[in-house]
This record gives structure tokens, sequence and C-alpha cells, in this order.
């Protein structure tokens, strides 16, 4: 549906994007006040009421009970979304200071500060299922969780900042706006305020790319070449197909996932056909075509090995993002220490004014 | 030794008039740049007028495996609401 609302902002409010977030709030708050069906056996069936609480779409929350792969699952993901998030600032951070204009400089900066503002959202939600800030960080930093291989292809143009809004947001948004609709409390929660401010960054995007392909015929080339790059590792952003992907069936059931891989890829592309002849740019696909059986367009795959390859570390920009995270984190600690320092200080000066 | 940069919960007042809701919670060393970092993460779009930051070990909650027996003793005291009474036909204000 948004992919009308580009030349009608007005009606933007109403559907699209922040109206499929707004339901699922909505959906939050009358399934909150919703009475179950009925009340498991006793106190001890802490696996059904589990699955009780699972099957009337309620939400569960830190202190309840959960099963200890569903507890696994659940900081496995969140973290790795927060990671994605903070690594995500990378390729776009890169062109802050080499922004066209002022105004694109703020927006970008400010966009950048919504992307950190996303990865301690989604690390305060992790941090609720019983594990620290700073083991998520480490488990980052010495690569035994993973962050999106989107962020390991680099941005070599203004128009990838574009095309980033525009392709690797708006895969995002397509993604997460099923999560606002999560199991756990914490992550839905989240995830609607995430979403919430997510629309923005998809229409900076666009816009950019609008503009470059209504501009100079170079412009119109960038814009182009930066399409024809981001397309199909947004694809890939998707996960592997519904037959090799390992987490899906146990996460569909536990409703921490709500669509599969490829149901959601195939919106995400049955939304970008469209807007794609609005920019007046070609999507580099020669196969992707109208099925007026499916009511759904044919397109090509992205190559999975090459999103293997990526997700193994071997993409172009790997080592440079956990060697620059790394190097941030390093450069950061002498600021958390000061704080800490100080925050000491005035506590033992606190201590002394109340003594005399 | 203590936690150098403890967890806070962080409370967000929308408009005069509105309660403080929680938003979420964040990690910093003291009081102070708690409220200072709740503003930065909370409140980057005029989300709110107010803001409280809690420090979340100071929070004691009700466990949820208690959950029946704590509320339970309200359960039975219907005569608490006032749709419990019938009201004769005819009677206004009331």
């Amino acid at each position: 549906m948004y992919g009308n609302d580009f030349g009608a902002p007005e009606e933007a409010s109403g559907g699209g994007l922040l109206g499929e977030v707004e339901a699922a709030e909505a959906a939050l708050r009358e399934a909150a006040a919703r009475q179950r069906r009925r009340v498991p056996a006793s106190d001890d069936d802490l696996a059904g009421f589990f699955a009780e609480i699972v099957e009337a779409d309620q939400k569960i929350e830190p202190r309840d009970w959960m099963p200890e792969a569903y507890r696994k699952t659940l900081i496995r993901q969140i973290a790795q979304h927060a990671h994605s998030e903070i690594i995500g600032m990378q390729p776009e951070g890169n062109w802050i200071s080499r922004a066209p204009s002022l105004k694109r400089k703020a927006i970008l900066l400010a966009k950048v500060q919504d992307e950190a503002g996303h990865g301690l959202y989604l690390y305060a939600a992790a941090e609720t299922l019983g594990i620290s800030r700073d083991e998520l960080v480490d488990l980052l930093l010495n690569g035994r969780q993973k962050y999106s291989s989107i962020f390991n292809y680099p941005t070599l143009t203004w128009a990838d900042v574009g095309a980033i809004g525009w392709l690797v947001d708006g895969a995002a948004i397509v993604n997460q706006v099923p999560l606002c609709r999560c199991s756990y409390g914490p992550y839905a929660r989240a995830m609607i305020r995430i979403c919430k401010e997510e629309s923005f960054h998809q229409r900076q995007g666009y816009e950019i790319l609008h503009t470059l392909a209504h501009g100079t015929p170079a412009q119109k080339a960038m814009a182009q070449d930066a399409l024809d790059r981001w397309w199909y590792p947004s694809l890939a952003m998707f996960g592997p197909p519904d037959g090799e992907s390992t987490h899906s069936t146990q996460s569909m059931a536990w409703k921490i996932k709500r669509f599969s891989n490829d149901e959601l890829r195939q919106r995400f592309v049955d939304m970008c056909v469209q807007q794609a002849e609005i920019l007046g740019l070609t999507i580099p696909d020669p196969d992707l075509r109208w099925n007026d059986e499916r009511q759904a367009y044919d397109f090509t795959q992205p190559d999975y090995d090459e999103l293997m390859r990526v997700i193994k570390g071997d993409g172009p920009c790997n080592r440079q993002r956990m060697a620059h995270r790394r190097q941030a984190h390093a450069d950061g600690a002498w600021v958390r220490e000061a704080a800490a320092a100080y925050a000491a200080k005035r506590a033992v000066e606190k201590k002394e004014k109340v003594a005399a | 030794m203590t936690d150098p940069s403890p967890l806070w919960e962080v409370f967000v007042r929308a408009r005069r008039g509105l309660s403080h809701t929680h938003v979420g919670s964040l990690h910093a060393p003291d009081a102070e740049l708690a409220l200072r970092n709740a503003r930065d993460l909370y409140t980057r779009r005029q989300e709110g007028v107010s803001i409280w930051v809690v420090p979340a070990s100071a929070i004691t909650a009700s466990s949820p495996d208690e959950k029946d027996a704590f509320f339970d003793p309200a359960a039975d005291k219907v005569y608490r609401h006032p749709t419990f009474y019938e009201v004769p036909d005819g009677v206004a204000h009331l």
C-alpha cells in the first residue's frame, strides 16, 4: 500500500505502514483486554499457560515462565537485530560529511541517530531475557553473533544513501511490521516504536533517488547504478528460501515470526515495482513480470550462495565493519570510565554534604 | 563492586494531564546522566514534557507465579462495581 503514498502524503497516516503499525498496537491492547478461553488446570502447568497466552495472541512478559529454546531464540534474534542497527550506522555514516547540502546532512544525521536509538531499544528488550549488555556487545565483537548481511556492502556514491533508505529500510519494514505482533511483549513494543520511526527513513531515501532520477543524465545514471547494486542484496535480506530456513517453523509456532521468508520477499517485490516505475528507474531483472494467475510478480531470486558467503564473513566490507566497531568500542572506553568516575565522585560529595 | 552503569527504567509523560508511562530502559552511571540519556533516546521527536528515571534495582515487582493468590482477594467483591446494583426504572441522576 505504501507504494502509492509518495504522491499523496496527506493520506499516509490512514493506511500504509503506519496504519499497519497502529493496527498491531490496537490488536495488542485488544488482546490484552480479552479473556482467555480456559484457565490452565493447575499452577504447575507452566507450559500449558505459555501455550495458552501465545494461542490467545497475548504477550509473554519477562518474568513469565517460557521454554528455554524460546528464550534462546529470542535472545539470538533480538540481539542480531540490535547489532544490525548499530553496524547499520556505518554505511550511511560514511556520507554524513559529504552530504550534498546542509538539509540532507541534517536529515542523514537524524536518521543515523535513529539507528543508534533503535539498537538501544532492542538491546534493552534483549536484556529483559536475562543477558547483560556487556555480554551482548562481546558476542558481536568476537563474531559469535551476526548482523544483517546487507551492511557488508559498500556505499560508493550519494545515491547509495537513497537506495539504502528506499530498498534496505523498505525491506526491513516489510520484515519488521509483522514483528509488532510478536508474542514477546518487550520485543513487540520496541518494534512498534521502531516502525513508527522507520517511515521517515524509507521516504527520505525514496526522495533522494527521486531527485537524482529527475536530475541530470549523470545523476539519473548514478541512481540507476545504485539500484543495480542494491536490488539483489536487498532481496537476500529476507534470508534463505523457505525450504532451507533453519529457524522458521518453530518461530512461526511460537508467533515470534508471522510470515515465511519467501512470503515477505514476494510482498517486497510487489511493492517495489510500481515505486521504481515512478522513479523512472529499471529494476535489474529481465525476468520480472506480472503473473496474472498468482496475482504477484515473478522475479529472479538473489544469489543465495553469495548470501551464505557474506554471512560467513566474506562480503566486501565484513572486516572493515567489524574493525570499525571494535575501534569505536575501544575508543569509547574512556568516556564510559569517566562517566562512572564522575558519578562516583558526585556520590561521595553528596554524602559529605549530608554529613556536614 | 557495584555496576558502573546500572539499568534505569524510563517513564515519559506525553502531554500535560497524562500520566507518566513506561517506555523502556537504559544504562547510565547516575540519575542525572540517566535523565539526559533518556531525553536523547526516548524523546527525539518531542514525545514528552516530563521524564522519570528509576533505578531498575529499586523496583519491587509482584511475582507472576503468585499472581492468582495475590490478586484473588479482589475477585469475589463484585459489589465494588456500580453495575452490581440494580437501579429501579425511572430513577435519574444515579
